[in-house]
């Protein structure tokens, strides 16, 4: 049965198949994608950070120190101090850990929902799927921080409530990309099959629709991540998220912008760079995942 | 053209043809004394053309199948054809209830499948299955082609046992004429005719008594095709599988079936055993779709009087009274517009639907 064409073919096949080390996909991605990589950097930095803040932290970010009010930068105080004589790189540094808590929790939950939802509403069609795609235009038209903010009131603010008033407004965004994809998917004639085989409605969308509309998914994570990062900072700010004294980087801005900068800039400037950084740091991560998933862009 | 070299190729190579006998014993069988398996009545398949975004207003019916019936027998392959548009693999899906039929009934082995809930439905599917056109959108991209053709076995529980999956995996691979190292494959990593030889070995992994090959060869060339269809031959004789063979290539369904049914936008035209449908057509829509079929002889071919259907297919949205071929139909008369010809046999098992004859 096997011709010697055949078998050419299967020892080419064989090549493809062995895995190529990590190390020369990474080089890859970075000569590829320089703008996503110094992204990546970012967003590990800031994991690496968060993960070890105990040990890379100078100084307790809690305790106040009111021998050392709003201190300019020394070799104690690389950042300075805030007006409670706290080293501002240390609450940066565990400031990452709150942020990557939200971003991440409020991202993936939101977007989980939202793709289960999403890839349910096309699948099952009909009066369902227009009822629910109205629900999620209600939704969808507050702006993310109104309706975050709306969350927040009625439930009280603590960063579990924060990561509640983040998560909710992401659901109906994930769900709306994820359902147009599903959508397509839906009638190609691999979910027939599955139909034709009495597959349960729940085995179909969750083996056979929601692994391929990953692509889009994947990328709505990473940007998700960013503006979790960027919705905390501002409730914060707002005084309707983390509270005094979790170091959090719109807790600092808000203390520090009004009142101190003229006196004190480096206040309010450290923690803005932390957010910007970040929020940049992932979209363009999130950027060049997109790029690398998608084919049509990938051999350019 | 396809069809042409098909049949070139297989009169190249009598001697393999002669080597696999089965077919003309095949063919001997008296199918009036077999049991029969499914019996398709009536069958209606209206889908509705809708307007109003909020408030959706049917304003029309597309009429895809409108009245067809047939049977087929325990062990038999019924050939399903006619052009793009006709209502075939419709026909198929309203079969294995992918489509809830707007009329008739479908009959398969004593038990109504229009009125079956998902429940009674579900050991009816394990008895049908399907092969689908187009290999590359029948199989999940994201599943390996052991996990594909394990799953059926699995949601059915035909083997409930993980290590007794795999090796009937392996072993309908091999069956399938495929490496049974394949199962750690993904679908992308494979040729059309190895995909579709997969998509043969799932619809066979639950074991089943009728299979529908809905254009199950359209899709691949010509050398590949040959191929599925002497494997498709080859299953049929080995596990006695019943199979309706939906396809628009007149030389592969006369090689595969021992019935021809021909459906014309959403009817049935003519229905006989496969000789005798291919020496002896009646309808004058089966005559032109025979004509059409190249002779593969450049000399014969350029002699031969071609009769073409003039004009286009009607829309199925608004079909015409009576005969729904008389605009295109050579043979038509006056009442040919307004009277429906009846669907009657004209000769013992050859079924014609055509007042003039």
């Amino acid at each position: 049965m096997v011709t010697t064409s055949e078998a050419r073919v299967e020892a080419a096949f064989e090549e493809l198949a062995v895995e190529r080390p990590l190390l020369s996909k990474v080089k890859e991605f970075a000569r590829k994608q320089p703008l996503g990589t110094f992204g990546a950097v970012i967003v590990l930095v800031m994991v690496f950070s968060a993960l070890f803040a105990d040990f890379i932290a100078p100084h307790d970010p809690i305790n106040n120190s009111y021998e050392h009010i709003l201190e300019s930068y020394s070799s104690t105080y690389l950042l300075g101090t805030d007006q409670f004589g706290r080293d501002i790189l240390s609450r940066i540094i565990y400031g990452a850990r709150t942020a990557l808590l939200v971003g991440f929790t409020a991202a993936i939950i939101g977007s989980v929902t939202g793709l289960v939802l999403g890839v349910a509403s096309a699948f099952f069609g009909g009066r369902f799927d227009l009822l629910f795609q109205r629900v999620m235009d209600v939704f969808m038209a507050f702006p993310l921080i109104i309706l975050a903010l709306a969350v927040v009131s009625i439930f009280g603010t603590g960063i579990q409530n924060v990561i509640i008033a983040i998560t909710i407004p992401f659901i109906p965004r994930c769900a709306r990309v994820v359902r147009s994809s599903a959508l397509a998917i839906r009638e190609i004639p691999y979910i027939d099959a599955a139909r034709a085989n009495g597959f349960s409605n729940a085995r179909i969308i969750l083996r056979h629709m929601v692994p391929n509309v990953m692509a889009p998914f994947l990328i709505m994570i990473t940007a998700f991540v960013g503006q979790a990062i960027l919705l905390e900072a501002s409730l914060s700010y707002l005084g309707l998220g983390v509270q005094e004294p979790v170091p959090a980087w719109g807790l600092m801005l808000q203390g520090g912008a009004e009142e101190y900068a003229e006196s004190a800039p480096w206040v309010a400037i450290w923690p803005g760079v932390a957010v910007s950084l970040a929020v940049f740091g992932f979209n363009l991560f999130g950027d060049s995942v997109r790029d690398t998933l998608d084919p049509k862009l990938r051999s350019q | 053209m396809s069809s042409a070299t098909a049949s070139g190729a297989r009169a190249r190579k009598p001697a393999a043809r002669a080597a696999k006998a089965k077919r003309p014993a095949a063919k001997k069988v008296d199918w009036s004394k077999a049991e029969t398996l499914i019996s398709v009545r009536g069958l209606k398949m209206y889908f509705p053309v809708t307007e109003g975004v909020l408030v959706p207003k049917v304003v029309a019916h597309v009429k895809a199948v409108d009245g067809v019936d047939f049977d087929i027998k325990k062990g038999e392959t019924l050939g399903l054809v006619g052009e793009s548009g006709c209502g075939k693999t419709t026909t198929g899906r309203c079969i294995l209830q992918l489509e809830k039929a707007t009329g008739g009934e479908i009959i398969y082995d004593g038990m109504n499948l229009t009125t079956a809930d998902r429940k009674a439905m579900r050991p009816m599917r394990e008895r049908i299955q399907v092969i689908f056109q187009d290999p590359y959108s029948s199989l999940n991209p994201r599943m390996k082609i052991g996990e594909i053709i394990s799953e059926p076995m699995m949601v059915h529980k035909t083997e409930p046992d993980e290590a007794a999956r795999q090796e009937r995996v392996r072993e309908l691979l091999s069956v399938c004429g495929l490496n049974p190292k394949f199962s750690d494959r993904y679908p992308h990593e494979m040729s059309g005719g190895q995909r579709q030889r997969v998509g043969i070995a799932r619809a066979l992994s639950v074991k089943p008594e009728f299979i529908i090959c809905d254009e199950a060869v359209s899709a691949l060339d010509v050398s590949i095709q040959a191929q599925v269809i002497n494997l498709l031959e080859d299953l049929r004789d080995e596990y006695n599988l019943t199979y309706l063979f939906i396809a628009h290539d007149l030389s592969v369904v006369r090689h595969l079936c021992h019935r021809v049914a021909v459906m014309y936008l959403g009817n049935m035209v003519e229905l006989a055993e496969c000789d005798e449908l291919y020496d002896n057509p009646m309808h004058p829509y089966t005559q032109a779709l025979l004509d059409a079929v190249p002779i593969p002889d450049p000399v014969i071919e350029q002699k031969r009087k071609h009769q073409i259907i003039k004009g286009e297919i009607p829309s199925p949205i608004n079909p015409p009274p009576g005969c729904v071929f008389h605009p295109r139909c050579p043979m038509a008369v006056d009442a040919c517009k307004k009277n429906m010809p009846e669907f009657r046999e004209i000769r013992p098992g050859h079924w014609v639907a055509c007042s003039e004859i």
